[in-house]
């Protein structure tokens, strides 16, 4: 990452960077002034701390994550409210793994759609497709998740009155019923959800808040994976277009075999920050009450009032899955990189 | 001799023309013809579902009603002319710069800079008479937002040097501090100035909206010392030796020589950084902030206009994109490779 040049052009001509080469006198005496400004603002702002959690009776400690939490989940694995804290929040870490990776899925799917639209040689496709991505991405993501979870999930019929679509998909006040894929002893079976006195039986049932949230991340993180296809795509010399053609070539296997393979490249390092943000973005849950981690770290805080401990969890949180999503995702493009000689 | 332009690039269709290669584009080839014909049986419906939603049931006076909240929040009617001046003198300064840049007037530029600098203050002080609970609305999103461009630019610019910096214990800290703001979401940085800076601070307590503010500005530093970082690794090995080779030191070179260099080639990332924290600064409504979108989740939550979410998230949407919009279209401009030569 840190070029020798770099380093070297900061510090004077010819020096080299990095640890391994010795330090001038007045760079010792920097490093130790700075450590002991870093000491010292540190040393004041933790004295404060402990004062201050001191007189609101609280100690900096993470025994509490063993106490029964006593608040409800809606919805991801199992848990009770006499579950433990930690449990708490590990329900939390599950549904923003369980949105994030739905998210991710549909939002490249959709981003790649559109991204190849808006280079369609038909205008009508290539304009709607502009019209989606610049409309989506000027507008905040918590105020399409605000509307699309009070404006059209909340607005939905009630249950009895829901009517199917495609025969199966039920869109209602209480969530969306879908179609499920059950393995049964005669191979697998599609079972269709059925109104059973007040509600719907069997089938999967997406809440409300967990359809709105992942709706409005996979929409709009969409329009911006779209301008990463579309960037990548159009980055693919002409030549290459051309060369494919003249091998007689149709446009579908020109796409498949030579542009997107090129392409793919080019994409997988912004595709990566770009499912990094949907993962960071999915803290907006808490705007509609699914209970992610944030939003469950944040009820644990308001319990106990343990604010340094949950903050420090959730940005523990939110680092780990950073760099492991940035880890896979570096592996995967290691094997797609162009291999010269 | 009388010069004859010589047209650039294919050659111009008349608008008929233009037309026809539309029409012609939407049905041949043949799945083009499929194509038009999926979004069309998609396009037509929807269209006319939303139009008749729009014209027929949708009760659009809950916008007309509270458009004094939408614009400044509470502010009191009678002091409305502060952010009000405050809005025509920044947009005098912008039509004044853009004027100085297109002109290359170098030293209308220089007091441009010299009002720019002056200007968080000037509107500061325009503003400030008024109690900050009492802000709310586009006053509350601007503010912050440009508040936090202002001051996370210098904080921004150090980070990136120390990022750099040949001194090991300041470049640990710089990048473990970039990566890790970078690493979490910003409701949570927002949460964390919100509930955290009172204890790190005891006796004082901070205003809401100045605690919004730490946390933007610590936030976007950390994205724009990224775009710094890009900026600096532009710039060649040549210019350093250039200037070392002409005397000046590395605190020279890098003030005089490089840093300007940098900067000007990070000016259209720091517009999109811009742009991105205008929409971000929506967040603060989660916090109980009432800038813009705030305002609109408290105007619904008003018993008179319940049920009123689409035309209300709709009109403030729309707000956000014509800002944003208008922006980024201004800020490509920037990109123009005639702004980036000397300005004489």
């Amino acid at each position: 990452m840190r070029g020798n040049g770099n380093a070297a052009g900061m510090a004077g001509a010819g020096a080299a960077g990095g640890w391994g080469s010795r330090y001038r006198a007045w760079e010792v005496g920097a490093q130790a002034l700075f450590a002991l400004l870093l000491v010292l603002a540190g040393g004041l702002l933790y004295a404060n701390l402990v004062r201050s959690l001191r007189a609101l009776g609280l100690t900096l400690q993470f025994e509490f994550l063993s106490h029964p939490a006593g608040f409800g989940i809606a919805e991801g694995p199992a848990y009770q409210p006499g579950d433990s804290y930690a449990r708490a929040f590990w329900v939390g870490v599950v549904n923003t793994v369980r949105v994030a990776a739905w998210g991710i899925v549909g939002a490249t799917v959709l981003g790649t759609v559109v991204g190849v639209a808006r280079l369609s040689s038909n205008r009508l496709v290539a304009r709607l497709a502009v019209l989606y991505v610049e409309s989506v991405r000027n507008v905040p993501l918590l105020l399409q998740l605000l509307f699309w979870y009070t404006a059209v999930f909340l607005n939905l019929p009630p249950v009895r009155e829901a009517r199917a679509w495609l025969g199966a998909i039920y869109f209602t006040q209480r969530g969306v019923y879908l179609p499920a894929l059950r393995w049964t002893q005669a191979g697998p079976a599609l079972e269709v959800p059925q109104l059973v006195g007040f509600n719907f039986q069997g089938g999967i049932r997406l809440s409300p808040e967990f359809a709105a949230l992942l709706l409005g991340l996979t929409v709009y993180t969409g329009a911006f994976i779209a301008e990463v296809v579309r960037g990548a795509v159009q980055s693919v010399p002409r030549g290459q277009w051309e060369a494919a053609q003249a091998l007689g070539l149709t446009y579908g296997q020109t796409l498949r075999k030579v542009i997107l393979p090129q392409a793919l490249r080019i994409i997988v390092p912004p595709l990566i920050s770009q499912y990094l943000n949907l993962t960071k973005n999915s803290s907006l849950a808490i705007a509609v009450g699914y209970p992610d981690l944030f939003n469950v770290g944040h009820t644990i805080l308001n319990q106990t009032g343990q604010s340094v401990p949950v903050f420090v969890l959730i940005m523990a949180s939110y680092l780990a899955m950073s760099l492991f999503v940035s880890a896979l995702l570096n592996l995967y493009n290691r094997r797609i990189r162009l291999v010269e000689r | 001799m009388a010069t004859v332009p010589v047209a650039a690039g294919p050659p111009q269709l008349s608008t008929r023309d233009r037309w026809a290669q539309w029409a012609r584009s939407l049905v041949v080839p043949w799945y083009n013809a499929l194509l038009t014909a999926c979004c069309l049986a998609v396009l037509l419906p929807g269209g006319w579902a939303v139009g008749v939603w729009a014209v027929r049931w949708a009760r659009w006076d809950v916008v007309g009603a509270n458009l004094r909240l939408f614009a400044v929040g509470t502010y009191p009617p009678a002091q409305a002319w502060r952010p009000l001046v405050a809005l025509v003198l920044s947009v005098a300064l912008a039509a004044f710069t853009g004027w100085a840049l297109r002109r290359r007037q170098r030293r209308a530029l220089w007091v441009a800079v010299a009002l720019w600098l002056a200007w968080p203050a000037a509107v500061l002080g325009l503003v400030a008479p008024v109690r900050t609970s009492l802000w709310g609305g586009l006053l509350v999103t601007v503010l912050l937002s440009a508040g936090g461009i202002v001051l996370s630019f210098p904080l921004g610019v150090l980070l990136a040097l120390g990022r750099r910096s040949r001194l090991g214990l300041v470049r640990v800290v710089c990048t473990a501090y970039i990566e890790l703001v970078r690493g979490v979401p910003l409701v949570s940085v927002l949460f964390m100035a919100q509930l955290l800076l009172p204890l790190f601070v005891p006796g004082m307590r901070p205003d809401k909206l100045l605690r919004a503010l730490v946390g933007i500005t610590a936030f976007t530093a950390a994205y724009i010392a990224e775009n710094v970082r890009g900026g600096l690794q532009g710039v060649p090995l040549g210019q350093y030796e250039a200037a070392y080779a002409l005397g000046l030191s590395p605190a020279q070179a890098l003030a005089l020589v490089v840093l300007p260099q940098a900067l000007r080639a990070v000016l259209p990332s720091i517009a999109g950084q811009f742009i991105s924290l205008l929409k971000d600064t929506s967040l603060v409504a989660i916090m109980g902030i009432l800038d813009l979108l705030g305002v609109a989740r408290s105007v619904l939550a008003h018993p008179r206009w319940l049920g009123r979410q689409a035309e209300v998230y709709l009109f403030v949407g729309a707000v956000y994109w014509l800002l944003t919009y208008s922006l980024s279209r201004a800020s490509r401009r920037l990109e123009r490779p005639e702004l980036h030569g000397r300005v004489e």
